[in-house]
């Protein structure tokens, strides 16, 4: 109603600076971001957030064309409130934790994908792709350190050892614009990745798939709907997820044999959508597309100068929701890491890190994505007659539920082989082991309560457990000193429920109103967490000393010296994890 | 290797008596299908990975009569009896 409509939504271009006669190029910029789709535009916030100008340049002047990538994930959301744009994002969306799943026309089980409570964000928000990318970009535009090209084609790219200079193609014709670091966020048909004479290898699938978004009002709830077989569509597997306007996703297996342009015709589509809604059901269709997918990624996301991010880098199928959800993790672990390169606080060889822990990721994503299309799209007859059996078997016994894959739904990858991790030495047990991404809880701060998340974030934080008062002196005198180092470190302490908040300077003290903190990091007093820009362990111990949080603030940064890395189990350079 | 190929049966007798009398009146696709039922049930409540993984190479292994026994195999002689 009072909603921008995104997809027709147009953005002027407007020649800049470089096309100006008489211009005098200030030398490289500090970064230039290509593709202003939902990676591009995250990269830039990020990087912006961080006090680095980026220019965005983007060869239209429109965002997304159809719902496209819909199922936004519970990490990719607390990324989204760390940029600034999560509340907008999770207040239009559609929220759902649970799935369900048929065998012809009966349900064989139903999972939640977030059976506990204590977490600011849903397991999922299903969101139109035009939504997010115009919530991105309104938040872009009001960060005057990004300045955004559109109508402005990267048509060449030279790269030198200190920066690379692209070739800009515009109405006006081209200009060169020099940066320091490129950032391919072009999308799956990446220009940059042909330029530079690489390509993206794996698996193409040899079956076809049918969108069909419909608006219409049904009485479905907001869940995630997967017959394997249906009666209305036999032989075949559907899925349906429910999106913000009444719209409703229904993706049809067409099989290797459908006429992709066929059909994508009124008269194919309607009777699909009719066969599973009823007859007389009234509705519109609003968008439809027939897909083809792969299951790829180039050998290395980084090229001199140039980082390759989100589709440019990597594919996927859809099942799963690790496309779009993935790429705005590339976002969130090149951010940080251009900007302390950028600022000298890191090494160039930080980037190296993003390539190495982001193709581990993809690899992950890639295997669960192409499992998932494997059960769905079965190969061979016995892979079927093994894929039926499992779901027969599902009905009535829950082991069998633990292999029907309809998708393994993303979660964020642990970076537990990434070199910038400092080895557990202390016992822990629990999933927060360097290289997760750390997890939510509420807790309670003066001001009331809150979620610890959101005060994680955007610089390296030492997340203690216990009360100020319980560090020794030389300690706090050390902690103090590194919370005003090259590389800032920030101080987060979470206290027991009955203590009351202590002040410690420039800290954030807040108390586990619930417990769950501590649970949720199998903490005791003095448990202490170092956590990167990018809310990723990458060390914990368990008391808080100053020296080693130091040790691995510059692992985690590549400035450690060999002395201080030799105590470390693992070498410094740790080849690609892929 | 893990898996248990020594007998182990309590009823070996019974058992494969049982295990063809499944089958009875079943057309090849359903016999098919209830087989991979079976393996699927006994591979849970087998649950070891490393385990299942033998079966599943020892499985292979006689279907290729060309293939070279694996050291492991080899070891185990009454596999081939």
């Amino acid at each position: 109603m009072t909603d921008i409509d995104y997809q027709r939504q147009t953005y002027a271009y407007s020649p800049c600076d470089e096309q100006q006669a008489g211009h005098v190029a200030e030398g490289p910029r500090p970064v230039v971001i290509v593709g202003a789709g939902p990676v591009g535009l995250a990269t830039a916030i990020d990087l912006a957030r961080h006090g680095v100008p980026v220019v965005l340049i983007d060869d239209d002047c429109s965002l997304s064309t159809g719902s496209r990538a819909i199922c936004f994930a519970k990490r990719t959301l607390e990324i989204f409130d760390r940029l600034g744009c999560g509340d907008r994002m999770v207040e239009k969306g559609v929220r759902w934790n649970v799935g369900k799943v048929f065998l012809r026309d009966q349900k064989v089980y139903e999972f939640d994908l977030l059976p506990e409570s204590g977490h600011q964000r849903p397991a999922f928000i299903n969101l139109q792709q035009y939504y997010v990318e115009g919530y991105l970009l309104e938040r872009a535009l009001t960060m005057p350190n990004i300045d955004i090209r559109w109508k402005s084609r990267a048509v060449g790219i030279a790269q030198h050892d200190d920066h690379a200079v692209l070739t800009i193609e515009t109405p006006d014709g081209c200009y060169t614009l020099g940066a320091r670091y490129v950032v391919a966020a072009d999308g799956s048909r990446s220009a940059l990745r042909k330029m530079i004479g690489q390509e993206s290898h794996g698996h193409t699938f040899r079956d076809r798939f049918l969108i069909a978004d419909v608006k219409m009002d049904a009485p479905f709830p907001p869940e995630r709907w997967f017959w394997f077989d249906p009666q209305f569509h036999p032989n075949q597997s559907v899925l349906l997820h429910r999106q913000p306007d009444n719209v409703w996703r229904i993706d049809f297996q067409l099989g290797w044999d459908a006429d992709p342009v066929a059909e994508k015709a009124p008269e194919r589509v309607i009777p699909r959508v009719q066969a599973l809604l009823g007859a007389d059901a009234k509705f519109e269709i609003e968008w439809v597309s027939v897909y083809t997918f792969s299951c790829v990624r180039m050998d290395s996301f980084r090229h001199g100068r140039v980082l390759f991010t989100g589709d440019a880098a990597h594919g996927v199928s859809p099942f799963g929701a690790r496309g779009a959800n993935s790429g705005v993790q590339d976002a969130e672990n090149l951010a940080w890491k251009l900007a302390y390169v950028l600022q000298g606080r890191a090494p160039d060889r930080l980037l190296d890190s993003y390539a190495s822990e982001r193709e581990y990721a993809a690899d992950e994503n890639i295997r669960h994505s192409t499992r998932s299309t494997d059960f769905i799209t079965p190969k061979s007859a016995m892979s079927r007659v093994f894929r039926d059996a499992a779901l027969t078997l599902a009905r009535d016994h829950a082991f069998a539920r633990q292999l029907v894959n309809s998708g393994r739904l993303s979660v964020p990858a642990v970076l537990r082989e990434s070199s910038l991790n400092t080895a557990d030495v202390d016992e822990f047990t629990g999933g927060l082991m360097p290289g997760a991404v750390c997890v939510d809880a509420p807790v309670a701060e003066a001001a009331g309560t809150s979620w610890l998340l959101p005060h994680l974030g955007d610089a390296f934080v030492a997340l203690i457990f216990g009360a100020p008062a319980g560090l020794d002196a030389a300690n706090a005198g050390a902690l103090r000193q590194l919370q005003h180092g090259e590389v800032p470190l920030r101080v987060v302490f979470v206290t027991d429920a009955g203590m009351s908040a202590q002040a410690w300077p420039g800290a954030t003290v807040l108390r586990d109103a619930q417990g769950l903190a501590a649970r949720r990091y199998d903490a005791n007093a003095g448990t202490c967490y170092l956590v990167r820009p990018d809310q990723h362990v990458c060390a914990r111990w368990r008391q808080v000393d100053a020296t080693r949080i130091a040790e691995a603030m510059a692992r985690a940064t590549c400035t450690a010296t060999s002395s201080s890395t030799t105590s470390q189990s693992a070498p410094v350079n740790t080849p690609a994890m892929a | 290797m893990p898996l248990n190929t020594a007998p182990n049966l309590a009823r070996a007798d019974d058992f494969y008596e049982a295990l063809i009398e499944m089958h009875r009146d079943l057309d090849d696709a359903q016999s098919q299908a209830a087989n991979a039922r079976l393996i699927l049930l006994l591979a849970n409540h087998i649950g070891d990975h490393d385990v299942l993984l033998d079966a599943l190479h020892l499985a292979r292994e006689a279907a290729d009569p060309q293939a070279i026994p694996s050291a492991e195999s080899r070891s185990h002689p009454q596999n081939r009896a």
